[in-house]
C-alpha cells in the first residue's frame, strides 16, 4: 500500500515531541483566535507567520504550527457563534442560526459538544479525502471556468430566500445590500475604483471581517446600551456538560452529507469554507423540510454547518497543494507561507516533496485529534470565559473587536467602518431584517461578479455562454429549483402555517 | 488578554530580530502582508545588506498593506519625505499603478527609484495540447481573428500581465489592442488552470508562477520576455529571437523618499549594488526563480520614467485610464 507507506513517512516526520508540542500550541491558539470575534483564521495565520520566521522553524515544523492554527480556528469559530450569537469567524456564520437558539434553550453544552464532534468528522473526512484523492481531484479545477463559477455562486444566492422563513423579501433586501457593499473597491475587470470617493482605504474593498464584527458584535453592544444591560440576550447559562450521544447518533448522516458537500465546495478554488458551511446547511435544511425546524435550534442545524466548514477547510488544501491555487482566504496565506519556505505548490509537489506533503497530512490528522480532545472535555473552560455577566463580557468583546480589526491593516479607518456597520446592524435588527444575507452578499457577491464579467469577456457578451457546459447547466437547474421549490412545496406539503412568531 | 499576549510576543520578536543594536536602524517598508513579493524583497535585501556589512544594524522590516501599495506610497510621500533611513520595496506593479493613476493622484516623481536587482521574467504559455507552437502562430491567429484567442493572467485588466501580450502585438504591427480578450483571475496558477481547462487559449504571467506546471507537462511556454534566454530554462525561446522585440520583466527593487540628499541617494544605490554583486543574492535569486536584472541609480530612474510613460499611453488606449 503506497498510501500507508507514505503516511508512515508523514508520521515519522511529524510525530516528534517538538512538533507535537507545536501542534498543541497551534490548536490552542487557533481555537482562541477562532473564538474571538474579529480574529478569523486568515488574519490569525497571517499574524503568526512572522513568529515562524523569528523562531527559525524548518518547513515541516512551520507547517505543523500553521495548519493546527488553521484547523483550530475552524473549530473555535463555533464557540462564540453558539454562546454569543456573534460568529467568531466568517465560516461560523451559519452556526449562529441554530446554535444560538439551542443555547438559549439551555442546551449550550450539548450544542458545543455536538458541533465539536461534527467539526471532527468534517475535518477527518476531508483529510482522508485529501490523502486519497488530491492528485485526482486537482483536475476538477480544470472543469470550472467563469460560466461554471457564476452558476455556482448563483446557486448559493438562490437558496438564500429559503433561509429567512418569515420574510423572504427582507432576506433578498439584505442580500442586495451585501452585494452593493461588495462592489466597493477597485474593479478587477477594468482596474477602475468604484464607490470609493477617492479614499485610498476603500481601494481594497471592505474586509468582510469588519462587516461581520460590526453587524454582530458592535450591534449587540448598541442593544445592550439601549436596554441598560437588562434583558440582554447575551450570557447563556450552561449546566453540566454531558456528551449528547443521542444527538450525535441522530445527526450522523447529516454530518456525513455535510462533510461531502463542504469538501466539494472547498476543492473549488475561491469558493472556500463559508460557501461550504452555507451549502451544507441549506442542503440539510431542504432535506429536513419544513418539519425539520431549522433555525429554531435543532441539533442537525448545528452539526451541518460545522461539519461543512471544517471539511471545506480540508478541501481547500487540495487545490492549494496540487495547483498552487488557494481555495480560501486562509489557504492564500498558507500558500504565501509555503512560498517563503521555498516550497512551490503545484502538480509536482506530491512527488517531489513527499516528506513535506505527507508530513502536512499527518500533522492535520494529529491536529484534528488534539482538537477533539481539547474541545470536548475542555469546552467548559471556553464557556466559563464567555459566561461571565454581560456587563463584563460586552466591554471585553468590544475591546477585542477593536484590537482585532485594528490588527487587520493597522488603520483607524477600519474602526470607523466597523462602528458604521454596528449602527447598520442595529437598524436592520430593529427592522427585523436578517443580517446573515448581508454578509453572504459581501463574501460571495464580488466573486460572482468577477465570474460573470470574465464569462462576458470570453464570449463577447453572449449570455448563451453561461449555459455552455453540462456542469453549468446542472448548477443552473439546481439554482432555479432551489429558488422556486420552496414557494410551491410549502403550499403542497402543508397548509399555510399559522403565524406563531 | 490573548490578543495582548500576541502583540507582546510579536513586538518582542520583532524587537529582538530587528532592533537588537539600538537606534538609527534602517527601515524597509513592505507595502503588503508578510509572504508576498514585496515582503520577500525587504527581508532578503535587508538581511543581505546586514550580512555583507553594508549596514551596521539589521534592517527592520515593516509591513504596511493597503490599496495595492498605495497606502505605503502615501505614507512616504506625505509623512517621510525627507527620511533618509527608510527604503520601500517596489516592483513592476508599483510603476504600473502609478502610470494608471491608481494611487489616488500621486505620481512617480514624488519618490526616487533607487534600483532593481532581480526580475521575474514575463512569459506567454499555452496548454500542452495547444495548436499554437510558436509566438508567431499565436500572433498570426490574433491578427486573423482577434476573438479567437483569450488570455488569462494574474493581474487586473490593464495590469502588467495584461500589457505583456499587448506589447508583443503592438510590436507585430497589430494596433487594435482593445479587441484582444483578457481576463484577470486570482494569480498566475489560477490563470494556468483556466488555460489548461480550455477556457482561455493562452496564459500571461511570470516565470516563477509556471515552473511546477512546466515540470508536470501541463503547459508549454512559447516565449519568455527577456533579452536573452533564462539560465536553467535554456530551451524556452525569447520573444526577441522570434522577431518580437519586447522585454517585460517583473523587477524587484526599492524606492526612497524624494527629499533626501543626493549623497544619501547615492549611498543607498551603492548598498544595493553591493547586494546585487553578492553571492548571497545570487543564491536567493536562484531559490526564488528570479533572473539577474541589475539597474541601479540614475540609470534605473530613467528606465522607470520610460516604463511609466509607455504604460500610461497604452492604458489610455485600452480605456482603463481617461
Amino acid at each position: 500500500m503506497d498510501i500507508l507507506a507514505n503516511l508512515a513517512l508523514g508520521f515519522s516526520v511529524a510525530l516528534s515531541p517538538f512538533t507535537l508540542f507545536l501542534a498543541v500550541c497551534g490548536c490552542f491558539l487557533g481555537t482562541i483566535i477562532g473564538a474571538l470575534p474579529g480574529l478569523g483564521p486568515s488574519n490569525g495565520v497571517a499574524i503568526l507567520i512572522p513568529i515562524t520566521f523569528t523562531l527559525g522553524l524548518d518547513a515541516t515544523s512551520a507547517l505543523v504550527l500553521m495548519t493546527s492554527v488553521y484547523y483550530g480556528a475552524m473549530y473555535g469559530g463555533r464557540i462564540s457563534s453558539i454562546l454569543l450569537n456573534i460568529p467568531g469567524d466568517e465560516p461560523a456564520l451559519m452556526t449562529t442560526l441554530d446554535g444560538y437558539p439551542m443555547a438559549k434553550q439551555g442546551r449550550a453544552g450539548d450544542a458545543l459538544v455536538l458541533s465539536g464532534v461534527a467539526s471532527f468528522v468534517g475535518a477527518l473526512l476531508a483529510t482522508v479525502g485529501l490523502m486519497l484523492l488530491a492528485p485526482t481531484l486537482a483536475r476538477v479545477a480544470f472543469f470550472f471556468g467563469p460560466a461554471e463559477y457564476f452558476a455556482l455562486y448563483l446557486l448559493a444566492f438562490c437558496t438564500l430566500g429559503g433561509m429567512a422563513s418569515n420574510n423572504q423579501a427582507k432576506a433578498a433586501l439584505a442580500a442586495c445590500m451585501g452585494l452593493g457593499i461588495a462592489m466597493i473597491g477597485v474593479d478587477s475587470s477594468s482596474g477602475l475604483p468604484r464607490l470609493t470617493g477617492g479614499n485610498l482605504h476603500l481601494f481594497d474593498g471592505i474586509d468582510f471581517l469588519v462587516a461581520i464584527v460590526g453587524l454582530f458584535a458592535i450591534a449587540e453592544v448598541f442593544f445592550f446600551i439601549e436596554s441598560h444591560g437588562k434583558g440582554s440576550s447575551i450570557g447563556v447559562k450552561l449546566d453540566k456538560v454531558r456528551i449528547p450521544w443521542k444527538d450525535i447518533m441522530a445527526t450522523k448522516w447529516t454530518m456525513l452529507r455535510a462533510s461531502g458537500v463542504g469538501f466539494i465546495a472547498g476543492i473549488l478554488p475561491g469558493a472556500g469554507a463559508s460557501l461550504g458551511s452555507f451549502l451544507a446547511y441549506m442542503t440539510e435544511k431542504s432535506i429536513a423540510g419544513e418539519k425539520g425546524g431549522f433555525g429554531t435550534g435543532v441539533p442537525k442545524g448545528v452539526a451541518a454547518p460545522e461539519a461543512g466548514n471544517n471539511s471545506a477547510a480540508g478541501g481547500a488544501l487540495v487545490p492549494m497543494l496540487t495547483l498552487g491555487v488557494p481555495g480560501s482566504g486562509t489557504t492564500a496565506v498558507l500558500l504565501a507561507l509555503l512560498m517563503t519556505l521555498n516550497i512551490t505548490p503545484g502538480p509536482t509537489l506530491f512527488t517531489e516533496k513527499a516528506d513535506v506533503v505527507w508530513g502536512l497530512i499527518a500533522s492535520l490528522l494529529i491536529a484534528n485529534v488534539v482538537l477533539l480532545l481539547m474541545n470536548v472535555p475542555m469546552v467548559k473552560i471556553f464557556v466559563k470565559i464567555l459566561s461571565v455577566p454581560a456587563w463584563v463580557l460586552l466591554p471585553g468583546v468590544t475591546m477585542i473587536s477593536f484590537v482585532g480589526i485594528y490588527s487587520l491593516s493597522g488603520s483607524y479607518f477600519d474602526l470607523l467602518l466597523m462602528v458604521g456597520f454596528g449602527v447598520l446592524g442595529y437598524i436592520l435588527r430593529k427592522l427585523d431584517v436578517p443580517t446573515v444575507p448581508v454578509i453572504l452578499g459581501i463574501l460571495l457577491g464580488g466573486k460572482m461578479e468577477d465570474a460573470l464579467r470574465r464569462a462576458m469577456t470570453l464570449s463577447d457578451g453572449d449570455p448563451i455562454y453561461l449555459f455552455s457546459s453540462p456542469i453549468a447547466i446542472g448548477l443552473w437547474v439546481a439554482a432555479i429549483a432551489g429558488f422556486v421549490a420552496p414557494m410551491f412545496l410549502r403550499g403542497v406539503l402543508k397548509k399555510p402555517p399559522a403565524v406563531t412568531d | 488578554m490573548t490578543q495582548r499576549f500576541f502583540k507582546a510576543l510579536m513586538t518582542s520578536a520583532v524587537l529582538s530580530a530587528g532592533l537588537a543594536g539600538g537606534a538609527y536602524a534602517a527601515e524597509c517598508i513592505a507595502p503588503a502582508n508578510p509572504g508576498g513579493g514585496w515582503d520577500f524583497t525587504c527581508r532578503q535585501i535587508g538581511k543581505i545588506m546586514y550580512d555583507i556589512g553594508a549596514v551596521d544594524q539589521p534592517v527592520q522590516v515593516t509591513n504596511m498593506p493597503g490599496a495595492g501599495g498605495g497606502l505605503a506610497y502615501n505614507h512616504v510621500v506625505s509623512e517621510r519625505a525627507d527620511d533618509s533611513d527608510v527604503v520601500i520595496a517596489a516592483s513592476s506593479a508599483t510603476t504600473t499603478r502609478l502610470a494608471q493613476n491608481a494611487y489616488a493622484g500621486m505620481t512617480a516623481d514624488q519618490v526616487r527609484f533607487v534600483g532593481a536587482i532581480g526580475a521575474d521574467p514575463g512569459v506567454i504559455a499555452v496548454a500542452a495540447d495547444s495548436e499554437y507552437q510558436t509566438l508567431g502562430d499565436l500572433v498570426e491567429a490574433i491578427k486573423a481573428d482577434p476573438g479567437s484567442v483569450a488570455f488569462a493572467g494574474g493581474s487586473a485588466v490593464g495590469g502588467f500581465d495584461h500589457l505583456k501580450p499587448l506589447m508583443i502585438l503592438k510590436e507585430a504591427g497589430f494596433t487594435d489592442i482593445t479587441s484582444v480578450k483578457y481576463i484577470g483571475v486570482d494569480g498566475g496558477a489560477d490563470a494556468i488552470t483556466q488555460t489548461v481547462g480550455g477556457f482561455t487559449q493562452a496564459m500571461t504571467g511570470d516565470m516563477s508562477e509556471i515552473v511546477s506546471f512546466l515540470a508536470n507537462g501541463d503547459i508549454r511556454v512559447i516565449a519568455v520576455l527577456t533579452e536573452e534566454r533564462v539560465p536553467g530554462f535554456d530551451d524556452i525561446p525569447t520573444a526577441k529571437e522570434q522577431g518580437f522585440d519586447v522585454v517585460a520583466v517583473n523587477w524587484r527593487g526599492l524606492y526612497v523618499p524624494k527629499d533626501i540628499s543626493d549623497a544619501k541617494f547615492d549611498e543607498w544605490a551603492g548598498k544595493l549594488q553591493q547586494v546585487a554583486d553578492s553571492d548571497e543574492w545570487a543564491q536567493a535569486m536562484a531559490d526564488n526563480g528570479l533572473a539577474p536584472f541589475t539597474k541601479v541609480g540614475g540609470d534605473f530612474q530613467a528606465y522607470v520614467d520610460g516604463l511609466v510613460a509607455e504604460i500610461n499611453a497604452m492604458s489610455k488606449e485600452l480605456g482603463v485610464l481617461q
